[in-house]
């Protein structure tokens, strides 16, 4: 299988485990990720917030460089993927939209064409390659490990995966066929702050304590996400939430990729799990 | 003496223009459909951080009561969560109403808007520049723009992700970039609404 892939900045940076991983599990799983061509920043939601043309202009000028690659972008990041999701349907609705961006995007003598599709890692996995490759994979059933399933906000609405706003059931299966047990998690879509985390760090503190919290009810071992920015808040604020609420939470936070890749028996360096601010180390260890 | 709050509005007070305005932005003649079902604020999973519901901002903006709308600490609450888009039984876009709102309280200026304009301001600058995000001159410079005392409270958070290896202190910079700088310009020459 073969696919244009977008990484997105975060997947540089802060989500580096994140990167290291989907390459890992890709070429376990026998998928061609092709980096689309210079490809640039999506605006995130910055962007959306100054100047709307300009966010579409950023995903249409992405799409139309995945375009020379392949029909089908792939991307793991949740932000990115609502963002190219959010540009075609625009693109295709809003004719003066469309206008806009094909004008400025002439300036650089490049053309939105249309007709790439965008899916998550997570969909490619799950959908294209399916369940039961990813069973065929594994070689250290992750039996025992109590997973929480957090799909976060912008993967499940209002562009993204046909599998339910409120109970996605996608990554689930996927847990289950690594060997991993899905625990009770009601709040598997609900947001985790996103960027107010530094706009107004009250409020997002605690989103994510309520979150951990509610993994910790039903002895989580670990919280599985497939954003770079729940991981970053959940894992990286974790301290300062404990700080802030008097509560000791040491609950790993990491993506769907690392479990999968421990699952076929991966070393956890190839996977970025020291990249963890709370210790994944442990729960890795159990399975290596 | 508690105040007594004004809960009528004369129709003189509305600013018809501005409505007309936002009907006219794609999606925004939705806001006419509202029920008042109040899904929105039951789904928000920051309301109880909102002044006003977001229910509320809608009857408001119905209501034509541009200031108080675009003055509101709600609409930079909004965490683009899509919740409320998800359930609206109107199937009114909610969250892109909430950036139309964003975006006209950036460009007036309005005083609550100064923390996201800082922020927006600063990771369009960067992009700008090398067509690519930087965590690391994203937040400091957010930092040095809003608060540069709390700087030294997010420290740990910096030092944590630098000594994990997830914060690179160079860039990497599309080839393209005079190009994309182009298409960044016409962009903002043609206007964001």
């Amino acid at each position: 299988m073969r696919y244009a892939y977008y990484p997105g900045c975060s997947l540089e940076a802060t989500a580096k485990p994140y990167q290291e991983s989907v390459v890992s599990v890709a070429k376990a799983l026998g998928i061609e990720l092709v980096e689309v061509n210079d490809w640039n920043c999506c605006g995130a939601t910055a962007y959306m917030s100054v100047n709307e043309v300009l966010s579409f202009c950023l995903s249409a000028r992405n799409l139309s460089q995945a375009a020379k690659t392949g029909d089908v972008l792939v991307t793991p990041c949740s932000a990115c993927y609502t963002n190219l999701r959010k540009t075609e349907k625009y693109l295709e609705s809003f004719p003066d939209v469309r206008q806009k961006v094909d004008t400025a995007l002439s300036e650089a003598g490049m053309k939105y064409e249309g007709g790439v599709v965008t899916k998550h890692f997570l969909e490619a996995v799950v959908e294209d390659v399916g369940l039961e490759a990813v069973k065929a994979k594994v070689k250290r059933p992750l039996k025992g490990l109590r997973v929480a399933p957090y799909y976060g906000c912008q993967i499940v609405r209002p562009y993204g995966i046909e599998d339910g706003a409120d109970n996605p059931m996608m990554m689930d299966h996927l847990i289950e066929a690594i060997g991993a047990t899905v625990t009770y998690f009601p709040m598997k879509t609900t947001c985790c702050g996103g960027s107010l985390m530094g706009s107004r760090s009250e409020v997002a503190m605690r989103l994510c304590r309520n979150l951990l919290l509610c993994a910790q009810q039903d002895s989580a071992d670990c919280i599985v996400v497939t954003c770079p920015l729940c991981q970053l808040n959940l894992d990286v604020y974790q301290p300062e939430i404990n700080k802030a609420y008097s509560t000791n939470f040491n609950i790993p936070i990491v993506y769907f990729t690392q479990l999968m890749g421990l699952a076929f028996g991966q070393k956890s360096e190839a996977l970025g799990l020291s990249g963890c601010i709370v210790p994944a180390t442990k729960l890795a260890a159990k399975f290596a | 003496m508690s105040s007594v709050q004004q809960t009528v509005i004369y129709e003189e007070a509305m600013d018809l223009k501005w409505l007309e305005e936002i009907y006219g932005i794609p999606g925004g003649s939705k806001i006419k459909d509202c029920i008042q079902c109040g899904t929105c604020s039951g789904s928000c999973p920051v309301s109880w951080a909102m002044e006003e519901m977001p229910r509320q901002i809608f009857a408001m903006v119905r209501a034509g009561m541009r200031d108080k709308v675009l003055e509101s600490t709600t609409i930079w609450t909004c965490a683009s969560c899509y919740q409320c888009a998800a359930r609206c039984p109107q199937e009114i876009k909610i969250t892109d109403i909430m950036y139309i709102l964003k975006r006209m309280a950036i460009r007036e200026n309005k005083p609550r808007s100064k923390n996201a304009r800082a922020f927006s301001q600063t990771f369009v600058d960067i992009v700008n520049k090398t067509g690519r995000s930087h965590e690391v001159s994203l937040m400091a410079r957010y930092m040095l723009a809003t608060n540069p005392l709390g700087a030294f409270a997010s420290a740990p958070v910096g030092l944590a992700l630098l000594s994990h290896g997830r914060l690179p202190l160079t860039s990497t910079k599309v080839k393209g970039i005079e190009g994309l700088r182009k298409i960044i310009a016409k962009a903002q020459q043609m206007g964001g609404e």
